[in-house]
């Protein structure tokens, strides 16, 4: 598990997830540190994103859910009475499987979560939208073409405009649901060196089917089969040699 | 012998399906020559009718000379004055129906219930109108105010009302598929950054539905344009001497009056031809009206479609 001097940002106990009558998490226990990389690998269909997605309860958008144990960030309970999901979502930022820029300008994209929490300032505005492209690693890429429509970048470019619009709400977690799934190499390549340079200051969860990108990006690595956790320890024991015979099996293309 | 070739009447099943074919191929010739006939008549009926007088002149001689501007003129204010009321009541409708009410019973009864509307005769609509809006809701007013009889007569306002709730399924329909149209990636992006339900639809989903929305607006135009039987008690006129407009006090501006009966296009092909003292002798300002009502009709049906057709273009660049 994860070494003691490292502060546990999110804590997950116990938890099952079921949409409608499906279960796609069974008990699930893990401990998310701060200011790390952890990587969640296993095969489609295994949970791995049902998990991230238990963090800033967005699975919940699309229909009914049911939920056993609790999931906590910073030591407050998430699915507790009294949480406002529209903090919790600006906390807890996430990019998804498909780049899913909104149809309107690069910086109305990058404005639009500053913008809903209160930001009218143009300076500030201005300010928020450069920082926020700078730490996505594509600020010298589009700061001439600001006023250009999202939909006129290449997929990788209009993912990691997707980093700087979860970034602009200033998180203190970024959740990344298969980042790359959806990219070619060069994307992808893009999109790791942004996340190795976002480990300083935030908490990245980042779920992938790609075993290089997790032994690559990641400090920790959690394997999940069927709904359960099978094994979770710092990255280079998982893939050098794992505790559970499965994950080893896993990661050496036996199965899934 | 094999037990598949053992089927014999091979020509028979091949004449059987050409048989089909030729059925199928029929009854679609029939119903476009259906209408190519049916338009055909009308143009040919009508055309020589149209002139610049027709269409700017009121009935002069007994409505059995001059032109329909009256008639135009009120078919359109109270089709603005119809969608005006139906746009907001229809799309809050779908907003409701497809982000709030869920799938549980409530919203398969409300569902059930806006086919149903979709179904209901226009004359009904026209006796409702009557009921409701003019004895109930108009009188009502009139009762509590002492206003003698003001609001509880025919009037535009009262038939747009009636031919709002008329174009009321259309308009939700369409408004619904439109917000279904928007993929669900788009509303989780703006949840994921701490977006509300009401901010998701404001800002992300309606703009992104807008396209669709108008095209069930033209459709709902294009539907109620046409009806006749929801206006007969509500507020359409025989004939009026002056047009339903009314100066604002102290301007030079004047606008349409909502209190004022209306001439309308559907209503005058009815009266003319089946009240007119003279039907043989007004048939080609009949059959005039009628061009210019079809007209009307396909422009706003056009308008619509290409409406339709920029919006899924849209649609799949944002979808690359």
């Amino acid at each position: 598990m994860i070494p003691l001097d490292v502060r546990s940002k999110i804590e997950i106990k116990g938890l099952s997830y079921w949409y409608g009558n499906h279960q796609a998490l069974r008990e699930v226990t893990i401990s998310l540190p701060e200011k790390r990389v952890t990587a969640i690998i296993g095969p489609s269909g295994c949970g791995k994103s049902t998990l991230i997605k238990s963090i800033n309860r967005i699975g919940e958008v699309a229909g009914e859910i049911r939920i056993e144990g609790e999931v906590r960030v910073d030591g407050e309970s998430v699915y507790g009475e009294e949480v406002d999901l529209v903090d919790l979502r600006r906390r807890v930022g996430m990019v998804f499987q498909k780049p899913n820029p909104f149809p309107q300008t690069i910086y109305r994209n990058v404005a639009f979560g500053p913008r809903l929490h209160g930001v009218a300032d143009k300076r500030t505005l201005d300010e928020i939208v450069e920082r926020s492209l700078r730490d996505a690693a594509m600020w010298e890429e589009v700061k001439d073409r600001l006023q250009d429509s999202a939909y006129g970048l290449s997929g990788g470019q209009q993912q990691r405009l997707c980093i700087a619009r979860a970034l602009a709400v200033d998180p203190e977690i970024i959740l990344m649901d298969e980042p790359c799934s959806a990219l070619d190499p060069t994307g992808t390549a893009r999109i790791e060196e942004t996340v190795a340079k976002l480990k300083d200051r935030y908490t990245v969860i980042i779920v992938t089917h790609n075993m290089q990108q997790a032994a690559r990006v990641s400090d920790f690595t959690a394997f999940m089969l069927t709904g359960s956790l099978v094994e979770y320890n710092p990255t280079e024991r998982v893939f050098r040699n794992p505790e559970n015979p499965m994950t080893e099996d896993y990661i050496t293309g036996r199965f899934g | 012998m094999s037990p598949i070739t053992g089927r014999g009447g091979v020509r028979a099943r091949k004449i059987f399906g050409r048989f089909a074919e030729g059925l199928c191929t029929g009854t679609t010739v029939l119903t476009v020559g259906a209408l190519a006939y049916l338009l055909g008549g009308i143009a040919a009926g009508g055309w020589r009718t149209i002139t610049w007088d027709f269409l700017t002149k009121a009935p002069e001689n007994g409505m059995t000379e001059g032109g329909i501007f009256p008639a135009i003129f009120g078919t359109i204010s109270l089709t603005v004055l119809m969608i005006l009321m139906a746009l907001p009541l229809g799309v809050s409708a779908a907003i409701y129906l497809n982000e709030y009410a869920g799938h549980g019973l409530v919203s398969r009864i409300i569902r059930a219930a806006v086919n149903n509307l979709a179904g209901v005769p226009s004359i009904v609509f026209g006796l409702f109108g009557l009921g409701f809006f003019i004895l109930f809701v108009g009188r009502g007013i009139d009762r509590a105010f002492g206003l003698g009889l003001l609001f509880g007569q025919p009037a535009m306002l009262w038939a747009a009302a009636t031919l709002a709730i008329l174009v009321l399924p259309v308009i939700i329909v369409a408004t619904e598929e439109a917000l279904l149209a928007v993929p669900a990636s788009q509303r989780e992006a703006a949840y994921a950054v701490g977006a509300t339900k009401w901010e998701v639809l404001r800002k992300i989903v309606l703009p992104q539905a807008r396209s669709g929305i108008l095209t069930g607006a033209i459709l709902g135009v294009a539907r109620g344009a046409g009806e006749t039987a929801p206006l007969l008690f509500t507020g359409c006129a025989y004939f009026l001497p002056h047009l339903p407009v009314v100066q604002i006090p102290h301007t030079p501006v004047w606008v349409i009056n909502p209190f004022d009966q209306f001439m309308q296009l559907s209503y005058h092909v009815f009266i003319m031809s089946t009240q007119s003292h003279n039907p043989t002798e007004v048939r080609p300002i009949v059959f005039g009206t009628a061009l210019v009502l079809v007209s009307l009709t396909f422009l706003m049906n056009l308008g619509a479609i290409l409406w339709r057709r920029r919006y899924r273009r849209l649609l799949e660049e944002a979808r690359v």
